[in-house]
């Protein structure tokens, strides 16, 4: 570019480029825009003595104005836990019933208890708390241990059958493939299924008053004290069909739920109590 | 030789010495920087038009958050209100839920729809009357002149160098300024907030940050656009006229000079009349530029930077009133009744224009000679853009009359779709929103529609399961409520059956309902 070729138009020399016959002006930016552009290059460095910027091998410098991320996201979480401390002292100190009552506490208890839940329970219970064979479900009004607002938070705190901790829940059915025979395990099931609808007579029925009634009842309506089962309602544990309750009475199966105090706290148990309580089943 | 004599105070015209700012014989190169404009003060029917409509819309803009209006105790009583916090808009009468802003849409519809009647019928009327940018310029003008003097003196003060006057008089125009700049910003806050209280707050330094940075963002542009760039804003930066000038036809009313009975214009018509030739009415005495606040020159024709303002009418006017000649030599005319005038002008366009053919004897205008025709305003373009816009203004005031005060809305629980219940009955769970948009508490009865065998509750209201609810509703709020609506194993028909949530205020008998359904198991 030896030459500067002068724009006829304009009067502006032009940088020499063209495409296609188009020529480019070399006007110079505007002022203020070069100043500007100035300025940033300032701030930038400005910015990378301030900030943490500057990339070490096992780390990056720290910045003049002790900026740390982790702070911030300490600081948030501190004021997170500041702005609902009102409620959660309340929680602490209240029973699970006075929550219950209380609009504001209830509200704030079953969105605490909602996510406890899904971080605590989802895996056994399911997302919608629909369970599974062997996993009770909570929506519904059927309650081993009692569907009660306070029974559903002892069964929270403490678990079901689980070791290490002394309030649990416990009880066991004998396994009855050594009592009884296979037959008569064959009539007793039928006759237990049979309970829900229309209960059977004949050798079924009198299996059952002699093995079973003194814990699950007369009419199979079950013991919330021990959580013996209701065998006279439509939910079944592990299966409604003869076969399923035939092993059921062979050779039980018991299910275990940890106890959750001691990993959760109290407030968190009690606020999936409110939760498991508002699904639609309690009591 | 016409009848009539021009030569008569011809010279007693005042010539102003003014250059219009976009003339191409001075054109400038890219990037120049601007020609200062010192508009001169017009007066005349125009000029009264302008101060009128900038007093309404200043009071309407300053006075407006002040209004008030009571709505009892449970809602604000500031007439118009833009409440962000709450999601509310009280507009007097009217209560807006974001729901509602169908009807902000609406008038934004209406809005253009009356830019297109409005410019399609009257030219550019918004740019030259109505805009904020025109009204402030206008307003900073009054304060300008009232300071530094009419064109002539601000010109002489420009060009002077610095001293003690100077730079006092500059020094209390723009503290003026900035205080009408600060005012303009402090008013426009004021429809967001309780304005009393915000307005002791302002002062008290507790008003929200947020007021503070509007009232400072609003003061920079008014005093920068407004005082500063005045006319650059509305050549340079604003879209408006691009699209308004897409709408102009040969029947809308713009400012025209008349040049088929203005030209030959001519300073010295006495000399030119003795020499026999042709004089128009144009004295050429450049007071149309003079008084031009965006610095053109009328008599080139249409051009972009006209915002039809007219001041140039009102200035000529007066010219014609001094000359004892008609009026209108600048006027509103269509281009129609233009091209007529102007083929009558230069008989069809195969001559000159001959003044002599536009007159009669006596020197007045042909009784044929129309400059403007306001029945051009109604013309079938103008029907239907004011039909679309009459449509859509009653479509809205039918909306906003009928529009539900008291609504229901109803989600379906997914997870779980329904549950089994230990006597056999299924069961399904809905979280239903109770919208009560009136600032009144009221009592009202949710009832369950179809489904006769089912019953519900609701968590948190200790009530035996039932068809009925009674539930109280805050005002001007929303509640939702998570209801259980289960039915007997015998009543269950289908793995899908609709009902309906039926909401009813017994006292207002409004009511409102929502279709749901009833999901069950495959039988």
């Amino acid at each position: 570019m030896s030459e500067k070729e002068i724009d006829d138009v304009t009067g502006v020399a032009t940088t020499g480029h063209e495409w296609d016959g188009i020529k480019e002006l070399n006007n110079p930016l505007p002022r203020w825009w070069v100043w500007t552009f100035y300025a940033t290059i300032v701030w930038a460095f400005a910015y990378t003595i301030a900030y943490p910027a500057w990339p070490l091998i096992s780390s990056a410098t720290g910045g003049m104005l002790g900026y740390s991320s982790r702070q911030e996201v300490r600081a948030a979480l501190d004021a997170a836990e500041a702005s609902k401390a009102d409620y959660v002292t309340a929680v602490a100190v209240a029973s699970v019933d006075d929550i219950l009552i209380d609009d504001a506490l209830r509200t704030f208890a079953t969105a605490a208890g909602a996510a406890a839940y899904k971080v605590n329970c989802v895996q056994c219970h399911g997302s919608g708390a629909t369970g599974s064979a062997g996993y009770p479900s909570l929506n519904d009004d059927s309650w081993l241990w009692g569907g009660k607002p306070e029974d559903i938070r002892l069964t929270i705190a403490h678990g079901i059958r689980f070791v290490g901790d002394d309030m649990t829940r416990l009880s066991e059915m004998p396994a009855f493939a050594d009592i009884l025979s296979e037959t008569e395990i064959g009539e007793l099931a039928g006759h237990v299924a049979s309970m829900s609808a229309t209960p059977s007579t004949g050798a079924g029925a009198d299996l059952y008053a002699a093995n079973c009634a003194a814990c699950h009842g007369d009419a199979g309506e079950g013991m919330v004290e021990l959580g013996v089962p209701n065998l006279a309602d439509a939910i079944w544990l592990y299966g409604a069909s003869k076969e399923e309750i035939a092993a059921q009475i062979r050779a039980p199966r018991h299910g275990v739920m940890p106890a959750w105090q001691d990993r959760l706290g109290e407030t968190t148990v009690k606020e999936l109590a409110v939760y498991v309580h508002s699904l639609g089943g309690g009591q | 030789m016409t009848a009539f004599d021009t030569s008569i105070e011809r010279n007693a015209i005042e010539q102003h010495a003014a250059e219009p700012v976009n003339a191409a014989r001075i054109r400038q190169p890219l990037y120049a920087p601007r020609r200062k404009i010192f508009p001169k003060r017009a007066e005349g029917t125009f000029r009264r038009f302008k101060w009128l409509v900038m007093l309404i819309t200043l009071m309407i803009y300053y006075v407006t958050p002040w209004l008030r209006w009571d709505r009892g105790p449970h809602a604000p009583d500031q007439a118009v209100l833009v409440d962000m916090a709450n999601r509310r808009f009280y507009f007097f009468f009217v209560e807006i839920w974001p729901q509602e802003f169908w009807l902000v849409a609406g008038l934004l519809v209406m809005a253009g729809f009356g830019l297109f009647l409005v410019t399609s019928a009257v030219g550019r009327a918004w740019c030259g009357y109505a805009c904020p940018q025109t009204v402030w310029v206008d307003l900073f003008l009054v304060v300008e002149r009232a300071i530094e003097g009419d064109r002539n003196a601000r010109i002489k003060l420009d060009a002077a160098p610095y001293d003690a006057r100077k730079l006092a008089l500059r020094v209390s125009k723009h503290a003026i300024w900035l205080l009408i700049a600060v005012a303009t910003g402090g008013a426009w806050i004021f429809y967001f907030a309780d304005a009393p209280s915000l307005f002791v707050g302002l002062f008290t330094g507790r008003a929200a940050p947020i007021a503070y940075i509007t009232i400072a963002v609003l003061t920079a542009t008014t005093y920068v656009f407004g005082g500063l760039m005045r006319e650059q804003v509305c050549t340079y930066m604003c879209p408006w006229p691009r699209i308004q000038a897409a709408m102009l036809d040969e029947n809308s009313l713009t400012v025209t000079y008349n040049d088929w009975r203005g030209e030959p214009r001519s300073r010295h018509a006495k000399k030119a009349l003795a020499a026999g030739d042709a004089v128009g009415d144009c004295v050429d005495c450049n007071a149309c530029v003079a008084v031009c606040p965006m610095g053109i020159d009328i008599r080139d024709g249409q051009q972009l930077e006209c915002i039809t303002c007219a001041l140039c009418i009102d200035a000529c006017d007066g010219v014609m009133d001094k000359l004892n000649r008609d009026r209108g030599l600048i006027s509103y005319a269509t281009l129609a009744d233009y091209n007529q005038n102007m083929a009558l002008a230069t008989a069809g366009g195969t001559s000159a224009i001959d003044p002599k053919r536009i007159r009669g004897r006596d020197g007045r205008l042909l009784p044929g000679i129309t400059n403007v025709r306001f029945t051009r305003i109604v013309r079938p373009r103008t029907m239907v853009y004011f039909a679309a816009w009459s449509l859509v203004g009653l479509a809205l005031l039918y909306g906003l009359m009928t529009r539900d005060r008291l609504q229901v809305n109803v989600l379906h629980d997914r997870n779980p779709q329904y549950v089994l219940l230990s006597d056999g009955a299924i069961r399904n769970g809905y979280t239903v929103k109770l919208l009560n948009k009136i600032p009144e508490p009221r009592a009202v009865i949710i009832s369950l529609k179809g489904l006769p065998h089912a019953a519900m509750s609701a968590v948190g209201i200790n009530e035996p399961a039932s068809r009925k609810l009674a539930v109280t509703l805050e005002p001007d709020r929303l509640r939702t409520l998570k209801i259980y609506v289960a039915q007997p194993a015998a009543a269950i028909n289908g793995s899908v059956q609709t009902f309906r949530f039926v909401v009813e205020d017994p006292s207002s008998f409004e009511a409102d309902s929502y279709t749901a359904s009833f999901e069950a198991p495959q039988p």
